[in-house]
């Protein structure tokens, strides 16, 4: 071959030259990488070893009118598990999951069926840790904060916890949180939610999610390539949560209390009590009786006391002042009686053709009073007071069914008292007289229905929040406030369009009921003149005792507290009134005056 | 004194210094925050490096006239350990070739990579076989011999498979062809079937090529049979390739899939591939500080002390860094060709030259990996890459190359690199 020098000469020249070309185009090839694109890899470099991992923020907390805590933040700790994203298939990771999670059960008290719904979160939202325990004790985060290296990509998390410091006292109203389930994080109303994070489930908690949420905050922590933690602390500035201003609401946590003790001390006690502020609406106390103590849901309630709750023929989860509907009874004849004055059809003094002999008939069918011994010939002032049921038929009857039905609706009768609560019930009341055809056929029923109407029977179920609110209209001047927990600007829609005058009158017979001449005459105040009307429902199943009812006002002369109390199987109305009366009592008798509180603070 | 007992001063620096940069480079690979195989493995590193200067300095005081007697006997020696390892139980995987055979194991021990000690033989054997014609070549034909001597270890290499080793063999046989002046048409007829394979994915390519190629062909005016061998080879490749793409193993049609498109599977196959980037873009000009790389430190980077190692230059010596080592490869190669052209005779010269091919191939293809300029073959860095065997065998080419430039014209201090 040729090796000649010249030869060899131009070859190594040839060489050269392509051995210096071959390492300029790798030296600019890592020029392009290192130099040129260097921000790209940095921040790909980064994404790949920074795990995120959420902090949550603290609910904002609830105060009562006079600045007392109601519901607040308190420290507690959430254990995560961080997953590789992708770098494997989901079904993978899963598996990997379900896996370490049976070896924490080793060391934890875990159960299986706990592991899948870990699982299940976690495939709602794979680029965010799992969440291995939502609310972990102080006890299991001592003893997973030893092991924590057996456990790769375990992060035990500080997480700001939802406690209730007057526990069942405030259960009624102020419900509770939870993590938000796959459901909810399916609707529109939870967008920009993410699996794992805590939500008002119920009471003020889910009405006020928006204004209670605060701003959950980020902090990062490396891993390594199969995804083990190997760095916790500052590994990027953390993104800080914020909690949201606090929420200041009507409640009178004295008054509240008070109630909750007067309700609570009778254990057999069903029922419900709600004490209005009768010219801004606030809710100064609302206690449903048997209630629950929230705080054990936070974190999650135990399958068997969830079970307990649901399964208690009391129902303590169902607040009865909103969701309960009784036959507001005799309570309903102050309502009758405004419909029929504001109608022009009656004044207080009016007198009724056919005086009370015990009962009346009407049609063929014989119509009893409730005081069989009768009120003889009474006008409208005294039938209120002593609650006659012959003067209410006969007052109904002349008011015409139609008008009945008109007057109910245009006061609200079948429409939510709008309480800031959410899951509130219609009361019921036939919007006309289709309603009767529809429900009971054309041929089987008889107009004498307005009737029973007029004293609060028949197709008449009432909420006690919704009873409450007609009569805040009664003690103030004829318009209903919307009974408001939370502090803001009062909504009052006019419901009687009574004068000055008349509404004087109504509320001097309803101050004769609490009197020595009335049905509540037992619960009358030394010095305080209580304005309401106790009832009695019928619950139409025989054997069973009445349900009893009262509403009213005080004073009556300037009322500053309505009170409308339900006892379920009360048997009469006068239990109410003293249960009622007390409250009042404690309300306008209290050291600590009402102060009315700013947005700004207590 | 120094100057007698090494006789190459610039060579020797070079590769000292080469060898020093990769041996820190090893030990920062073992710094991690997860403990990895790679820890402490710099000392094993650094062990080997002076049992291959000390054998290095043993081989630089053999004759050329000695080693190229001993070429036959080394170069049947290493055929012989390639055919070992194809028998069943002696061959094992390592590296980003796990499931190859290119490991002599013996009871569990892994002995060496057969390839590295055949790449120095062939590299001998083809400059023996070479040097002893004293007329270029004019046709195909007339180098049968020469393919016959690189095409059987590569055919063995090619059974494990090692596809980098492969490789190597293709640069070392076509750079020794063209040091021994065979001419760049010829080279390119003999380069053709394979061009025809690359381009056989697509149909029209392959049509442009196969033109090219008869006009090649037609103004050359080889021997007919010659030509029409050529054009058949070309046709079977074009054909064939496709065939041949479906026997090749998943995890190798992967490699060529992710080297066309990185991001086709980003944690699966282009997952080395990506992290690697990843790590060498992070780097920046300067890097994050030797020891510091926490594409390295997290473990992201894969076979970060072998296959991978010059990631970690990049990531954390950043361009400075890799400009540095890029510089050291380029003197010593220049420096390699200088001696090869100042060689004595055409067998030195040859001998030179194929041993900068082959560390030429090693370089290429392992950094242009780590960006995805190439593709992943798990074919080491010369001097970098953990590894005994092949530490060894740089060092004895140097110590081959001290030995052919000291016996080369001219006076050693004028020279320069």
């Amino acid at each position: 071959m040729s090796f000649h020098p010249n030869d060899i000469a131009r070859r190594s020249r040839i060489a050269s030259v392509l051995l210096i070309a071959a390492f300029v185009w790798l030296g600019g090839a890592f020029f392009r990488a290192q130099v040129q694109h260097h921000e790209d890899y940095e921040l790909r470099s980064r994404l790949n070893r920074l795990r995120e991992v959420p902090l949550p923020a603290p609910r904002g907390i609830i105060y009562d009118r006079n600045g007392q805590i109601i519901a607040e933040s308190v420290p507690g700790y959430t254990v995560l598990l961080t997953l590789d994203r992708g770098r494997q298939s989901q079904r993978a990771m899963e598996d990997t999951l379900r896996a370490t999670l049976r070896r924490l059960g080793q060391i934890i008290d875990y159960p299986e069926e706990q592991i899948e719904s870990a699982v299940r979160r976690y495939r709602r939202d794979p680029n965010r840790p799992a969440v291995v325990l939502a609310d972990a004790d102080f006890t299991t985060v001592s003893v997973l904060e030893e092991r924590v290296a057996e456990f790769p990509g375990l992060l035990i998390q500080a997480a700001p916890k939802r406690f209730y410091p007057l526990r069942d006292t405030v259960g009624a109203f102020v419900g509770y949180t939870g993590e938000i389930n796959e459901t909810e994080l399916g609707s529109s109303e939870y967008e920009g939610y993410k699996a794992g994070q805590q939500i008002g489930k119920s009471g003020l908690e889910k009405q006020y999610e928006a204004r209670l949420r605060g701003k959950e905050g980020m902090r990062f922590v490396e891993v390594d390539a199969r995804n083990r933690v190997v760095k916790r602390e500052n590994v990027r500035p953390d993104l800080l949560p914020e909690a949201p201003p606090p929420l200041y609401t009507n409640i009178d946590l004295d008054l509240q209390r008070f109630v909750f003790g007067l309700m609570e001390g009778d254990t057999s006690l069903t029922g419900g009590i709600l004490a209005l502020d009768p010219r801004t609406g606030g809710v100064l106390a609302m206690h449903s009786n048997p209630t629950f103590d929230p705080n054990h849901f936070i974190g999650g309630i135990s399958t068997e006391e969830y079970a307990g709750l649901t399964n208690d023929p009391r129902h303590p989860l169902y607040n009865k002042v909103i969701q309960g509907r009784y036959p507001p009874a005799s309570t309903f004849k102050l309502i009758t009686s405004a419909i029929a004055i504001e109608r022009g059809v009656v004044n207080l003094d009016t007198r009724m053709p056919q005086p009370c002999t015990g009962g009346m008939w009407i049609g063929n069918r014989y119509f009893r009073c409730w005081d069989h011994s009768g009120h003889g010939d009474i006008t409208l002032r005294q039938a209120i007071a002593k609650s006659c049921d012959v003067y209410f038929y006969q007052l109904g009857l002349r008011l015409g069914l139609e008008e009945m039905l008109a007057g109910g609706v245009r006061i609200g009768m079948n429409e939510k008292s709008g309480i800031d609560l959410p899951n509130e019930l219609k009361p019921r009341w036939p919007a006309d007289i289709k309603y009767f055809d529809d429900t009971y056929g054309p041929q089987h029923w008889s107009r004498t229905v307005v009737a029973s109407l007029a004293i609060g029977q028949a197709d008449d179920a009432q909420t006690v929040a919704n009873m409450a609110r007609l009569y805040a209209a009664l003690a103030t001047d004829g318009a209903a406030p919307r009974p408001r927990i939370v502090q803001g600007d009062p909504v009052r829609t006019p419901a009687f369009r009574l004068s000055d005058e008349q509404l004087d009158g109504l509320r001097l017979a309803l101050a004769d009921v609490v009197s020595a001449r009335g049905t509540a005459g037992a619960s009358a105040l030394q010095g305080i003149t209580i304005a309401g009307k106790t009832g009695t429902a019928q619950t139409g199943r025989p054997g069973e005792r009445d349900h009893a009812w009262f509403v009213g006002f005080a004073p009556a002369e300037d009322p500053k507290i309505v009170v409308a109390v339900f006892i379920e199987h009360g048997e009469h109305g006068s239990a109410a009134a003293r249960l009622a009366s007390r409250t009042i009592e404690q309300y306008l008798r209290a050291p600590t005056a009402p102060v009315p509180v700013t947005e700004e603070g207590p | 004194m120094i100057r007698r007992a090494v006789r190459d001063v610039p060579l020797v620096t070079i590769a000292l210094l080469l060898s020093l940069y990769g041996i820190a480079m090893v030990f920062s690979a073992g710094v991690t925050e997860v403990r990895t195989p790679a820890e402490g493995l710099w000392r094993t590193q650094a062990m080997w490096c002076l049992l291959g200067m000390t054998g290095a300095y043993v081989v630089s005081r053999f004759s050329v006239r000695i080693i190229e007697w001993l070429s036959w006997p080394a170069y049947l020696f290493s055929l012989l350990l390639l055919a070992v390892l194809l028998v069943p139980g002696l061959g094992g995987g390592a590296g980003t070739a796990a499931s190859t055979k290119s490991w002599l194991v013996i009871g569990g021990i892994r002995l060496g990579q057969p390839a590295e000690l055949a790449k120095l033989t062939v590299v001998l054997m083809l400059a023996r076989v070479l040097s002893q014609r004293r007329e270029a070549p004019s046709s195909l034909l007339e180098l049968w011999k020469p393919a016959l001597v690189v095409g059987v270890p590569w055919l063995l290499i090619m059974a494990q498979p090692d596809l980098g080793s492969g490789l190597a063999f293709v640069g070392i046989f076509f750079a020794m062809l063209f040091w021994a002046g065979v001419p760049w048409r010829l080279l390119l007829l003999l380069a053709s079937p394979a061009v025809s394979l690359v381009l056989s994915f697509d149909m029209w390519w392959w049509g442009g090529w196969f033109l090219l190629l008869l006009a090649l062909v037609v103004s050359y005016r080889p021997y007919l049979v010659e030509g029409v061998v050529l054009v058949v080879a070309n046709v079977v490749m074009g054909v064939v390739a496709p065939i041949m793409w479906d026997r090749l193993a998943p995890y190798q049609q992967k490699r060529l899939l992710v080297f066309i498109d990185p991001q086709a599977d980003p944690r699966g196959a282009s997952w080395h591939v990506l992290q690697s980037q990843t790590a060498i873009g992070s780097g920046g000009w300067f890097g994050t500080g030797w020891t510091a790389g926490p594409q390295k430190g997290l473990a992201f980077l894969p076979e970060q002390h072998t296959d991978f190692i010059f990631a970690v230059v990049g990531e954390e010596l950043g361009f400075i860094g890799v400009s540095v080592a890029l510089g050291l490869f380029l003197l010593l190669f220049l420096r390699v060709v200088r001696i090869a052209q100042r060689a004595n005779e055409p067998f030195s010269g040859l001998v030179a030259f194929g041993l900068l091919a082959s560390w030429f191939v090693h370089v290429i293809v392992n950094i242009g990996m780590t960006l995805n300029l190439m593709p992943i073959t798990g074919i080491p860095l010369p001097f970098f890459s953990y590894g005994g065997s092949f530490m060894l065998a740089s060092w004895l080419a140097v110590g081959v190359l001290v030995r052919i430039s000291s016996e080369g014209r001219g006076q050693l201090g004028q020279l320069s690199v």
